[in-house]
């Protein structure tokens, strides 16, 4: 059942006439005739969490907006750089008008003025079809001055970004749609606030698949919303799956789903003649889990995710069979936010740095069991202790790959005898403290 | 040479027109310099700033943050491979490596005929069609060296008559 990729059996909604005909913008008109405070209702009774990766109620943050702010906005994340996810540019390229409509939904609930869609930059062609998807939605009166008589004015654009992950943390997505760099704000005031959102004013910011789930729950009720996936994850999930299985890609299905049934009824299983060995059910930025009986049955939710020390995130499930070696995925993933970290706190700045130059002397055989004792500190010591939560991402692979596949970084070093005589371990330390 | 000129006009009216401040415009018209010049020249930078109203400093450190400015000028086809974990979990190192050979450069340089910048870059969110790339901000997926090969060649084969 698709609630989202819905192109999967309806191939041209992407276009607005057969959007509509399929009861496209429905949703839509029948917000119009409720009160805002209702539409919210709605959406807090659906238990919709947020799908950027954090989970948080989309409902719940909808009603923090003030009521009598004469301008508010809908930041609309289509920034996607998650490494391994790909499931918002699914949406925007096969059923866009159901995430325009979703926007104007939430738009209408707090009475927003205008909304922003920030795509990253990369997704350039995805920005210039979604441009004349909302001219097509303009054109029939969804968008613009007075909308659909309401004497409600709305409007909706898009913004590309221009290559940076951190603008996916709200607050520097604002700050970059502002026109500034891209660095993340310290909160309080949150986005929700007057004085913490886009241009000071409050502003709702939801990822693309929270929002393009909104009309479906407008049009069946929150508690038909309730009866797929589990207590305390409603809904459908998509899961981008990448790596080390036969059919890489896009699954949507009901949140509880186990990974066993992810990856082997769906995406085929491991290569032939393989099996799993390491699962990164969040990305590059949760906690790997070693393949077994146990983890493997876990339920896809964000409780499931839990009860196995990981989370469940934007679900960008990374798969990886036993030909890996984990401290190079470790590594691969500590280049990336090495690159991604936007500069602005020490800890986080310093810490990728040295994460990323001791586990390549690692890799390269010349690291030393004082070294994996090293990173661990050095992961330690960013989290909990920076701005965004970039600096615990990035603490997150070393972690947990040490304490998951610790015989993949005892191969690399070299034998303690070594070590001892070179003493690097004690002089990194300093400067990563710097 | 200027983004001052009349073609542009337009589509930087319709950048201004969607936000409520000047400034907010700075990335789109980047790009629109980057366009005009193939990089993000001084020229570039003071052009944006005038327009919105900005000094030529905070443009330019702007510029600088994000990857898609282009700090110096690159080839005709600015080709950025994914290498990121899940890629490479699907041979996009390998497949990067062999490009790099095929076109005889270095990551981050330019083919001798000056077609052709190579350069490894993060997830781009296309991780199920690896190898994949970017091409000038389009993406190529589902890749492997004979389809880049036969694609260098016609680019090739396109510049030179070109030049005739
Ligand atoms: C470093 C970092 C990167 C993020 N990247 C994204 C992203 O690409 N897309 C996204 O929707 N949320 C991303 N988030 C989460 C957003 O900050 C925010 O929680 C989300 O957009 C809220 O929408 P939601 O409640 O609908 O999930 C990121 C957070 C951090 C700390
Ligand atoms: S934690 Fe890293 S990415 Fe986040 S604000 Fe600090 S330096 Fe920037
Ligand atoms: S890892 Fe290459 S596109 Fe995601």
């Amino acid at each position: 059942m698709h609630i989202l990729l819905r192109a999967r059996e309806i191939p041209d909604i992407h276009k607005y006439d057969v959007y509509v005909k399929n009861g496209g913008y429905k949703a839509f008109e029948k917000a119009l005739k409720m009160k805002p405070e209702e539409v919210i209702d709605v959406v807090k009774a659906s238990n919709l969490r947020g799908r950027g990766g954090a989970g948080f109620p989309a409902g719940v943050k909808w009603s923090f907006i003030p009521k009598n702010e004469p301008v508010k906005y809908v930041a609309v994340n289509a920034d996607e750089s998650e490494t391994g996810t790909f499931k918002d540019r699914e949406i925007m390229e096969t059923n866009p008008h159901q995430l325009i409509e979703g926007a104007l939904i939430c738009a209408w609930a707090i009475q927003a003025t205008a909304v922003y869609i920030y795509l990253r930059g990369e997704f350039w062609d995805v920005a210039h079809e979604l441009d004349k998807r909302i001219a097509e939605a303009y054109k029939a009166g969804y968008i613009g001055e007075n909308i659909q008589g309401t004497g409600w004015t709305c409007n909706v654009y898009t913004h590309l970004g221009a290559g940076a992950y951190i603008c996916g943390e709200e607050s520097a997505l604002l700050n970059s749609l502002e026109g500034k760099l891209g660095q993340p704000r310290v909160r309080p005031p949150f986005p929700a606030q007057k004085g913490g959102g886009l241009y000071g004013e409050a502003t709702v910011v939801n990822n693309v698949e929270t929002l393009t789930n909104v009309p479906w729950i407008i049009n069946n009720g929150a508690d038909e919303f309730k009866k797929i996936g589990t207590e305390n994850s409603a809904g459908t999930k998509i899961f981008c799956v990448s790596g080390h299985v036969q059919k890489p890609g896009n699954y949507e299905l009901p949140m509880g789903v186990t990974l066993r049934e992810l990856l082997y009824d769906y995406a085929g299983g491991p290569p032939e003649g393989r099996s799993f060995k390491g699962i990164l059910p969040s990305g590059g930025s949760g906690p790997v889990i070693r393949v077994n009986d146990t983890t493997l049955d876990a339920p896809l939710s964000y409780e499931g995710m839990e009860k196995i020390g990981t989370i469940l995130g934007s679900a960008s499930v990374i798969v990886m069979d036993e030909t890996v070696d984990m401290a190079w995925a470790a590594s691969k993933i500590i280049k990336f936010f090495k690159h991604e970290s936007c500069g602005k706190c020490a800890p986080c700045r310093e810490g990728t740095y040295w994460l990323d130059k001791v586990l390549d002397r690692i890799m390269a055989g010349q690291g030393s069991l004082d070294d994996i004792k090293l990173i661990e500190t050095v992961a330690k010591n960013m989290q909990g202790v920076t701005l965004c939560a970039l600096g615990d991402f990035a603490a997150n692979p070393v972690i947990h790959t040490v304490k998951q596949f610790p015989e993949d970084f005892a191969k690399h070093a070299k034998s303690p005898e070594n070590s001892k005589s070179k003493k690097p371990a004690a002089k990194q330390k300093a400067a990563a403290g710097d | 040479m200027s983004i001052h000129d009349k073609k542009y006009a337009e589509r930087i009216a319709a950048q201004f027109a969607k936000y409520p401040t000047k400034r907010s415009a700075v990335m789109p018209l980047l790009y629109i310099a980057q366009e005009e010049y193939g990089w993000i020249s001084p020229e570039a930078i003071q052009e944006v700033a005038e327009l919105c109203n900005m000094d030529s400093t905070q443009v330019k450190s702007i510029a600088g943050f994000y990857t898609m400015y282009s700090e110096k000028p690159k080839g005709k086809y600015w080709l950025q491979v994914c290498t990121d974990l899940p890629c490479a979990l699907r041979g996009a190192d390998e497949f990067y490596e062999e490009l790099k050979a095929y076109l005889e450069v270095e990551d981050g340089g330019t083919s001798r005929d000056g077609l052709f910048t190579v350069e490894h870059v993060m997830c781009l969110a296309a991780c199920d069609k690896a190898p994949m790339l970017q091409c000038n901000f389009h993406f190529m997926e589902n890749l492997d060296m004979d389809k880049m090969k036969a694609f260098i060649e016609e680019k090739r084969a396109e510049a030179k008559k070109h030049e005739e």
